[in-house]
């Protein structure tokens, strides 16, 4: 286990140091984005389609405009005049900012009113008139490559049909073979449907152009401000928003889970408005406006897992199709299409595999977000996890031995999968047996046979995860090209504290508390005495933000190994002040030190005011470094999760009776912040385990848009969470530690599925797509009756 | 757009307004008098990041009409605890790491004030549905009804000692 190196006072890693972010939020002093008021601020609207697909014949703006207090509507048409009217994805597709002639999914923004207050920016938007000429939407993605299909993206050059792009991994052939000559083989087809991280605070911005200065100032809900600047600025470029002019401010976020990653089109629109305007303008999403716009997942999975009669698992196949919306604007690295999807043949050791993934345009909201997860990681494990246990209860044999006698072992490590990722630590071993443990698996075992020899229904449903965090490296991983680096600048100041700015931003994770905590683990200086700053582009250096858990481990090996050239300077101005030789000078936490005289000692907060008032004749004074990280390689953190359920047969009904996660995500910096994330993540897990998915009727109108039908869990649905940690530090990581929020919303969804189908297959029920409600069990029950 | 004259008790300070008819209370807050510690999370009643309470009551001030609230005492995030104190709600939020992100935090710390005043020792079943109808994304819950029952001793204390 983790032993503390710096005292409770100091508050280094691995205590659970109250978070020092959170008095303003108590105290309800917060500042989010839809908080910042500016003079003469305007507030903006937007009208949206009530159509899947249609062409728009008109818009007439007038009586809109003779509303007292509306300033402007804003029209694509009008953009078009700045070549604005389309913006680049992520992944190099392009978005419309306002359509022209064409909306492509129900709630697509059509135009913008830009009024005097938000009142009156909503009657004006109800006074703008759309004229619309309907067309047949393609709804679902498996009819979007039909041959007959209207082709929906005619505005792209080249584009004959609805594919967007083919991917694969890994070898078709061998794995093909493989398959071919098993004794096992089970196959299913396994769809994680759309669903929406739905943070509570929505998205939103207030864009202010000063027309004297040139400057634009812009509070955004963004997880990545200083990319999110740079891409405005390859944007907008041309109408002289250059990157020095403009200023991001991320203030505080209220929940992010990858859904403030993107550029939104409402983004630019207020953007583009303040420009032309010359005011303050704030736009900030309705709930609906949120839920319907953006998504995560939507992957339909073909699986097929092979393996010998007795269960060593031999070759996983997956095929994939995706569908994306009207255009592809996932948040993922460039050379990753499909995210880490390859991450897909899991935690156990075997030779052959292959993924591909097909990915369609259909007349849906475009997104591909994370859903608090590492790119596509999530659909990746639920489909090997599924899969195992889907062979588990084939062969008859128990999940967890199943799982024992394939994981990949603890020396195996680093471990070279079959698609190319190369696993940095793990001991899958001791985690799962630590789980069972934990609930007491062998008698949930008798307990469930008891129960159905009186027919009742009982369910234990397991998943062994690896996740695959930390992008990363910059020779695979960039966005847009720049490289996936994060960054650390510490300036100590001559009293001893410190500020640290960082490339990355927090959204409720506390890295005012847990990067404190590094520099303390570090330096020696307390936690207390350190202030964290980031979020504002014009102060914090560069960094690609925060997602994919890779704060802690890019920016956070960047705080570590700036502080650790911190220590170096002052190692040479601790033997100038103690007048010996730099060789004779030894470290201990805080303290600098003569090598066999320890009484004669310089602390760090000696030796930074030496930094500015007494350094060695010839050093460059003051005490400040930064750090640029380029990880060597991404991080795995994985875990073992054991949910136990009951389900009633006449309703359909389901208790989930106990949760237990395991996590292993190496070195822990605060483990009550750990804990908390852990909890969170879970509840982010059963969420599209059991409850949430964006559901479209043939014609593409969403059917519960708004959280009165989106059923994100309350405090009642979201069960009383048990978690424990084994602790695998990262062997390249400079603190050993791995990452670990989105583990628990990776883990948790197979884990329930697979104790709901365990509980379910004495009726002859094999599997279920998620979410898995009553309504959905109960059907089931009812057409295996037949 | 009609308007009205609007006297209500706001933490503690008497607060006149002339506001349109259609005004919401969430609004007036945030928009009139400046304190943005109340939130909108979903205008539909649904996530309860606008609670406020209004004559003790914690309601969702979101789908409240100021003109409503005429003649109310209302109490906001803002007004539970003298500068620079903790209400032992917000003591133990800080305590038990009932927060990450903040923004539900203020919802959910004034329905708790209620709920605890009309069950002062709730089991960990009634706290969750006692804060059912406030939707959190970032803690999983586990921690907020660790907050409420740590308040709750508290509270309970501080009762027997004014007793």
């Amino acid at each position: 286990m983790f032993s503390c190196k710096t005292s409770p006072e100091v508050g280094g890693m691995g205590h659970s140091v109250k978070r020092k972010e959170d008095a303003r939020f108590l105290h309800g002093k917060g500042n989010y984005t839809d908080d910042v008021k500016l003079p003469g601020m305007l507030s903006m609207v937007m009208v949206r389609s009530p159509y899947a697909y249609a062409k728009i014949k008109s818009i007439n703006k007038e009586k809109a405009l003779a509303i007292e207090g509306v300033v402007a509507v804003i029209t694509g048409e009008d953009l078009a005049q700045y070549n604005l009217h389309w913006m680049p994805t992520l992944l190099s597709d392009s978005q419309m900012v306002l359509p022209t002639d064409t909306v492509m999914h129900q709630s697509q923004e059509v135009c913008a009113v830009i009024a005097t207050d938000r009142y009156i920016a909503v009657d004006g938007a109800e006074a703008v008139e759309v004229e619309y000429e309907p067309m047949a939407a393609i709804v679902d993605p498996f009819k979007a490559l039909d041959k007959d299909a209207p082709l929906l993206r005619p505005d792209k050059e080249g584009q004959k049909d609805n594919h967007i792009y083919h991917w694969e991994r890994g070898n078709r052939e061998k794995t093909d073979a493989v398959i071919a000559n098993a004794d096992v083989v089970v196959k299913e087809r396994i769809h994680l449907p759309r669903i929406h991280v739905a943070s509570i605070e929505t998205c939103g911005v207030v864009a202010s152009y000063d027309k004297d200065t040139q400057k634009m100032l812009i509070y955004l809900t963004s997880q990545a401000p200083h990319a999110i600047r740079t891409i405005l600025a390859l944007v907008a470029g041309h109408v002289g928003l250059s990157e020095e002019k403009i200023r991001i401010i991320a203030p505080d976020i209220g929940g992010g889970f990858g859904g403030k990653v993107p550029v939104y089109p409402g983004y630019v629109v207020a953007i583009a408005a303040s420009f032309l305007i010359g005011k303050p303008v704030k736009w900030i999403e309705d709930r609906s406006e949120n839920l319907v716009n953006g998504f995560a997942r939507d992957y339909h999975m073909d699986c097929e897992l092979a393996a010998t009669k007795d269960g060593k698992i031999q070759a996983f196949k997956v095929s994939t199709l995706a569908d994306h919306g009207y255009t592809d604007s996932s948040a993922n690295p460039s050379k990753y299409p499909t995210g880490m999807f390859s991450i897909c043949t899991g935690s156990y050791d075997y030779e052959h595999a292959f993924a591909e993934l097909d990915a369609v345009y259909t007349n849906k909201a475009p997104g591909g977000v994370a859903y608090r997860c590492s790119f596509r990681v999530t659909e990746a494990v639920h489909a090997i996890e599924r899969m195992v246990d889907k062979l588990a209860a084939e062969i008859g044999k128990d999940p967890a031995l199943l799982r024992f006698e394939n994981f990949i072992k603890k020396e195996q490590f680093p471990y070279a999968s079959p698609l190319g990722w190369s696993y940095d630590s793990g001991d899958y071993k001791a985690t799962l047996e630590k789980a069972m443990e934990m609930i007491g698996y062998d008698d949930y075992k008798k307990e469930q046979a008891e129960k159905r020899a009186q027919g009742k229904l009982m369910g234990i449903g397991i998943c062994t995860f690896t996740e695959v965090v930390g992008a990363g490296p910059s020779k695979d991983f960039d966005i847009l090209g720049i490289a996936m680096f994060d960054s650390a600048e510490i300036r100590v100041h001559p009293t001893g504290k410190a500020l640290a700015r960082f490339g990355t931003k927090s959204q409720g994770q506390g890295h005012e508390t847990t990067y404190a905590q590094i520099l303390a683990e570090e330096l020696g200086i307390p936690y207390s005495d350190i202030e964290i700053d980031e979020g504002d582009t014009d102060t914090a250096p560069y960094g690609l933000g925060t997602y994919a858990s890779r704060s802690t481990p890019t920016a956070g090996a960047a705080a570590a190994i700036a502080a650790r050239k911190l220590k170096d300077k002052g190692k040479k101005i601790a033997a100038h002040l103690l007048e010996v030789s730099e060789e004779d000078i030894e470290w201990e936490v805080g303290k600098y030190f003569v090598k066999g005289a320890p009484e004669k000692s310089k602390t760090i907060q000696d030796v930074a005011f030496a930094a500015y008032t007494n350094f060695p004749p010839g050093m460059e004074p003051g005490f400040e470094a930064t750090h640029y990280y380029d990880p060597p390689n991404l991080t795995f953190p994985n875990g073992a999760y054991i949910c136990v359920v009951e389900v009633d047969e006449e309703t359909g009904a389901i208790d989930v009776k106990r949760f237990v996660a395991i996590d292993d995500c190496g070195n822990i910096i605060n483990p009550m912040i750990v804990e908390g994330q852990v909890h969170g993540g879970l509840t982010q897990g059963i969420a599209p385990a059991m409850y949430e998915g964006i559901e479209y009727d043939d014609e593409g109108n969403v059917l519960n848009g708004t959280l009165m039908d989106y059923l994100v869990p309350t405090a009642v649905e979201s069960p009383h969470w048990e978690t424990g940690h084994t602790i695998t530090p990262s062997p390249h990581h400079p603190l050993g530690a791995k990452g670990v929020a989105e583990s628990p919303t990776v883990g948790a969804p197979p884990a329930i599925a697979n104790a709901i189908i365990d509980a379910l297959y004495p009726l002859g029920i094999k599997h279920l797509d998620i979410p898995i409600t009553p309504a959905k069990v109960w059907e089931a029950i009812q057409a295996h009756k037949k | 757009m009609a308007k009205h004259k609007v006297t209500m008790t706001i933490n503690g300070q008497s607060v006149t307004a002339e506001v349109d008819s259609r005004l919401l209370l969430v609004h007036f807050i945030r928009e009139n008098l400046d304190m943005t510690g109340t939130h909108i999370g979903c205008d539909t009643s649904s996530c309860g990041a606008c609670t406020i309470l209004i004559d003790g009551k914690s309601v969702k001030s979101c789908t409240y009409l100021t003109v409503r609230a005429d003649g109310a005492n209302i109490t906001t995030i803002e007004g539970i605890a003298a500068d620079g104190t903790n209400h032992p709600l917000q003591q133990a939020f800080h305590d038990q790491h009932g927060l990450h992100c903040g923004f539900c935090t203020p919802g959910m710390i004034m329905r708790s004030i209620d709920l605890l005043n009309t069950n002062p020792n709730p089991t960990e079943k009634e706290i969750r549905w006692g804060i059912s109808g406030n939707l959190c994304r970032c803690t999983g819950y586990n921690n907020i009804v660790k907050s409420v029952q740590q308040a709750a001793k508290e509270m309970a204390k501080e009762t027997k000692e004014t007793v």
